[in-house]
């Protein structure tokens, strides 16, 4: 069921969700998006280029965020333009052999501006690990009938 | 290690065709923990208008990191892959891409800034579909920055 462009309103909340990642989750995405850049799976190599531990790749933390605004929308097509920039990594602690995620991404998301003519929804997303913005200005367009 | 400057203004043209299959748009759904039906089932798919299964709002950046390696593996970039972060990313999608599509990329590098000892790289994929003829139907501009930190950055 798609929203009705007439009943929304800006500030409205479509509500959020919890992801839960793991590094296999990493291993799936790298393989699935083909972006083998070894910070996304091997700690030594990581934290050999400075960074602190294996870091989820933002486009893991992107693709699975918009999954809310898609669900919402009702149709994967609707979602028209969607950006954002990286502000925090997203640590993926190793917990293989564990039934507990290496990392939480928190998702949230409200209508952030309406525009009749074109008769779009701008969705606002934030999104949230470890306490700390992950992305910024994480905007997703949606059209709407 | 200096990203070389002349690299702005620079465009590779389209090279390989990328055949969108169903089973990849499964997958890459699957790792981006998509549940809806349109990118699993044919006629969930069809029931909201498509021809066949629609791909995640971000599947493009499959298409557009191929074309980024063209540029980061161009030994006068002077890109160290492995200090490379993304630092931003957009989609904008002029139709969905849809199974069966076969999509080709022409990069553009629209900026390079020097950012202390490393650079910030903007590029952008037109991301084209291959219909009847020699025509090309407009998919999807990416456009995406990335940091090429320099050393203790």
């Amino acid at each position: 069921m798609s929203p009705s462009f007439n009943e929304l309103s800006a500030g409205q909340e479509i509500g959020s969700r919890t992801i839960e990642v793991t590094r296999t989750d990493l291993v799936k995405y790298a393989g699935a998006s083909g972006d083998f850049n070894p910070i996304h799976w091997n700690e030594a190599f990581a934290t050999s280029v400075e960074l602190p531990g294996v870091i989820a790749h933002g486009m893991f933390t992107m693709g699975s965020a918009v999954q809310l605004v898609t669900d919402w929308a009702g149709d994967p097509a609707a979602v028209v333009d969607f950006q954002t920039r990286f502000t925090k990594p997203v640590l993926v602690a190793d917990t293989t052999g564990t039934d507990q995620p290496g990392a939480t991404i928190e998702v949230s998301g409200t209508i952030g501006k309406l525009d009749a003519d074109a008769r779009t929804a701008r969705v606002d997303l934030t999104v949230v690990s470890a306490g700390q913005k992950v992305l910024m200005k994480a905007q997703a367009l949606v059209q709407l009938s | 290690m200096t990203i070389n400057p002349d690299l702005q203004g620079r465009s590779y043209p389209a090279a390989e065709v990328y055949d969108v299959g169903r089973e990849k748009i499964r997958e890459f759904a699957r790792a981006v923990k998509a549940t809806h039906p349109a990118h699993f089932d044919v006629d969930a798919a069809e029931a909201l208008g498509h021809t066949d299964l629609v791909a995640p709002p971000t599947f493009a950046i499959i298409i557009a990191q191929r074309a980024d390696a063209q540029l980061i593996e161009d030994p006068e970039s002077g890109i160290d892959f492995s200090r490379v972060v993304h630092a931003d990313q957009r989609f904008t999608h002029h139709r969905p891409i849809i199974a069966g599509d076969r999509l080709v990329a022409e990069l553009h590098v629209d900026g390079v800034r020097a950012m202390g000892g490393g650079a910030m790289i903007t590029t952008r994929s037109e991301i084209f579909a291959l219909a009847s003829g020699d025509s090309r139907e407009p998919v999807t501009t990416t456009t995406s920055s990335i940091l090429v930190r320099g050393e203790g950055q």
